[in-house]
């Protein structure tokens, strides 16, 4: 029987889970055990959009819940409680000549929630912008995304700079974006292609190792 | 407008549908070049109709879904199509008459007035040279609008929402319009200075200047591109849409509240997303009728966005995608009209659920849709269209689309109501590519 702010989390029940954070740091659980059940639920919310009974409405709502749940309880952590530690960095954008956001948002919102550290890049990134911050942040998933079919050219270029640069080792790249296939992914020589946000997800995950 | 001693409103639905089609067919007014343009026009336009009505066409119809791929191909940037009208309807013709599909790729629905969007301020899209580098197309900013306290406002008075609040938001040059009163204040004797009044306040004054100036660079715009379309028609291409709606779910989530607030208001405020969608309705049918007559083109373009797979579950789809959209369908096929619906993504999930419509009166063109469910499925009651993918115009070899395009033929084709098309809105491609495309579909798609 998960608590009862999983089941509310996970019922999509927003305000019920707010306030069943705000009784629990009332009766003065301890923050990060309220935390912990917030990603448990996530976790709940995971499993279902992978199986195909939640989809990105569900996504969406729980982590505006997780982030709202974030925002009430760090104030009241203890300044010495400790970071958890990321489970790895991942660079993201959508690439040259492309503005497209949506997609690329909601999978650096997901990659968030999920654990990791996300250095997002913005929009209409050029190829340059891409090697420098693969360069300084070390990223093990380098995440591009786009709508348009220019951008498929704008990838293949972008993943050609960053390998040339030296900058490939190590580094796994995903493409992900409406028109993205196997065709694209061979086309551009990225590692990968996503067909949904939590496809970045698990990919994220494989490629640090964990499950 | 009577015919057969029958005024337009008298008329049936299927009265008015082959009203349109037979005027489609004849097209008052173009002057063909030649008797083998008309020929061609004629031929093109009874394959499509057939394709739309179910019924086995001469040969499998085949058509361009393009973006700016015709500009691009014929070397202009997009900034100097949407900027340098002359050089949009120079593209415009090259690529038609070099590629030659059956259905005419129009200018009309691409290449914008950039210089109108520019002295409006429009904000909810950039353009070339206006946000996105002079290469690229237009591309819409995903963002909220409309709060999600302001249904209430739209729907209990959507002209008034959209005159005085969400006009001056979206558009710098509508800034003045937040002060007008409404039409609705033009009762008894209404010009004191309530409703006069904010006419003559110097921001008022600045949104009519620019509006004004606005009118004229359409004007310009129109001036340059009309004639490019009708000398295409003239050499017997020919169009397909008479104009535009939209899935009223569509319309509240792309244009007022954003991706991030639609999808969050399916659980935070169901019941008004329900009620402005079926408020908005009636409103989506009438925004086409207002600008169409009895003889304007069958073909009513309906881009679909936020219905697709992953966007909502199928049980979601059901309840606040697909009811209104389909009283937005059943309202233009009342006035015989044709919903021409585009359904970019991926539709698997929903194929079962749109086949709740009249048999052979929508279009359906689908993106990543799996063609030989569709044709099992919607394919029984509505024509289908697509879906050659981007990826393979773009980065395939003539072979690979050689073979998915016999394949389309294979699995669509069967009995009619099927044309062949592009999936995704094409902005680049091989030119072999495309060509192949046109050119397998004719030999190959005779039936």
């Amino acid at each position: 029987m998960a608590h009862e702010l999983v089941e509310a989390m996970v019922g999509m029940r927003e305000k019920d889970a707010l306030r069943i954070v705000d009784e629990m740091l009332e009766r003065g659980d301890d923050p990060q055990t309220v935390l912990d059940l917030g990603q448990e639920a996530m976790q709940v919310v995971g499993d279902k959009f992978e199986e195909g009974s939640f989809f990105l409405p569900e996504l969406m709502l729980s982590g505006e819940m997780l982030k709202k749940m974030a925002e009430i309880i760090k104030p009241r952590m203890a300044a010495q409680a400790e970071q958890r530690e990321k489970l790895g960095t991942v660079v993201l954008g959508t690439v040259r000549g492309d503005i497209h956001d949506i997609g690329k948002d909601i999978v650096g919102f997901v990659l968030d929630i999920n654990g990791f550290e996300v250095i997002d890049l913005g929009i209409n990134v050029p190829e340059e912008a891409f090697v420098e911050a693969v360069r300084e942040h070390k990223p093990q998933v380098l995440a591009l995304s786009g709508f348009l079919s220019l951008a498929f050219d704008s990838m293949k270029s972008t993943i050609e700079q960053v390998r040339g640069a030296g900058l490939g080792e190590g580094l796994s790249v995903i493409i992900g974006g409406g028109q993205m296939d196997e065709t694209v992914r061979q086309f551009t020589v990225a590692d990968a292609y996503g067909e949904d946000a939590m496809a970045a997800v698990a990919y994220a995950k494989k490629t640090v190792g964990v499950n | 407008m009577a015919e057969n001693g029958k005024s337009w409103a008298d008329k049936t639905a299927e009265e008015k549908r082959d009203h349109r089609y037979a005027s489609w067919l004849a097209s008052p007014g173009t002057e063909f070049v030649s008797p083998e343009a008309k020929a061609t026009y004629e031929a093109a336009v009874t394959r499509i109709s057939d394709a739309y009505s179910l019924r086995q066409p001469d040969r499998v119809p085949v058509s361009m879904n393009m973006g700016w791929y015709p500009v691009n191909w014929a070397g202009y940037t997009s900034y100097e199509a949407m900027y340098d009208y002359s050089k949009a309807a120079d593209a415009y013709l090259r690529f038609n008459r070099h590629f030659r599909a059956d259905v005419m790729a129009n200018p009309i629905f691409m290449t914008v007035p950039g210089k109108a969007y520019e002295l409006l301020e429009y904000r909810l899209y950039d353009w070339p040279g206006h946000g996105t580098p002079e290469d690229a197309g237009f591309q819409y900013k995903d963002q909220e609008w409309m709060s999600i306290d302001e249904y209430d406002h739209l729907i209990e008075d959507p002209t008034d929402f959209f005159y005085s609040v969400y006009a001056p938001r979206i558009a710098g040059g509508y800034e003045g319009f937040r002060m007008l009163s409404t039409p609705f204040d033009l009762v008894e004797m209404p010009f004191g200075t309530l409703n006069m009044g904010p006419w003559g306040i110097p921001d008022v004054q600045a949104s009519l200047e620019k509006l004004k100036a606005a009118a004229d660079e359409v004007g310009a715009w129109a001036g340059g591109i009309f004639p490019a379309v009708g000398a295409l028609q003239a050499e017997g291409f020919c169009q397909i849409w008479g104009g535009a709606s939209k899935a009223p779910y569509d319309f509240i989530g792309d244009s007022l509240r954003g991706t991030r607030g639609m999808l969050m208001d399916l659980y935070r405020a169901p019941e008004k997303v329900l009620a402005a969608c079926e408020r908005l309705a009636p409103l989506m049918v009438r925004w086409t009728l207002r600008h169409a007559t009895p003889d304007t083109i069958p073909g009513i373009f309906i881009p679909l966005h936020k219905g697709a797979d992953g966007f909502m579950s199928v049980e979601q789809f059901q309840k606040f995608y697909w009811p209104s959209l389909r009283t937005v369908l059943m309202g233009l096929i009342e006035e015989g009209f044709t919903p021409f619906l585009y359904a970019e993504g991926r539709y698997a999930s929903r194929l079962e659920t749109i086949m709740d419509l009249p048999k052979g009166k929508t279009v359906w063109l689908f993106d990543q849709t799996d063609m030989e469910r569709a044709k099992e499925t919607i394919g029984q009651v509505a024509c289908i269209q697509g879906n050659l993918p981007l990826s393979l115009a773009h980065a395939g070899t003539v072979d690979e689309v050689t073979a998915y395009v016999k394949n389309l033929i294979d699995v669509a084709g069967p009995g009619g109501g099927y044309v062949m098309d592009l999936g995704g809105v094409t902005d680049s491609a091989k030119q072999e590519n495309i060509e192949a495309m046109i050119n397998v579909t004719k030999e190959y798609g005779v039936y």
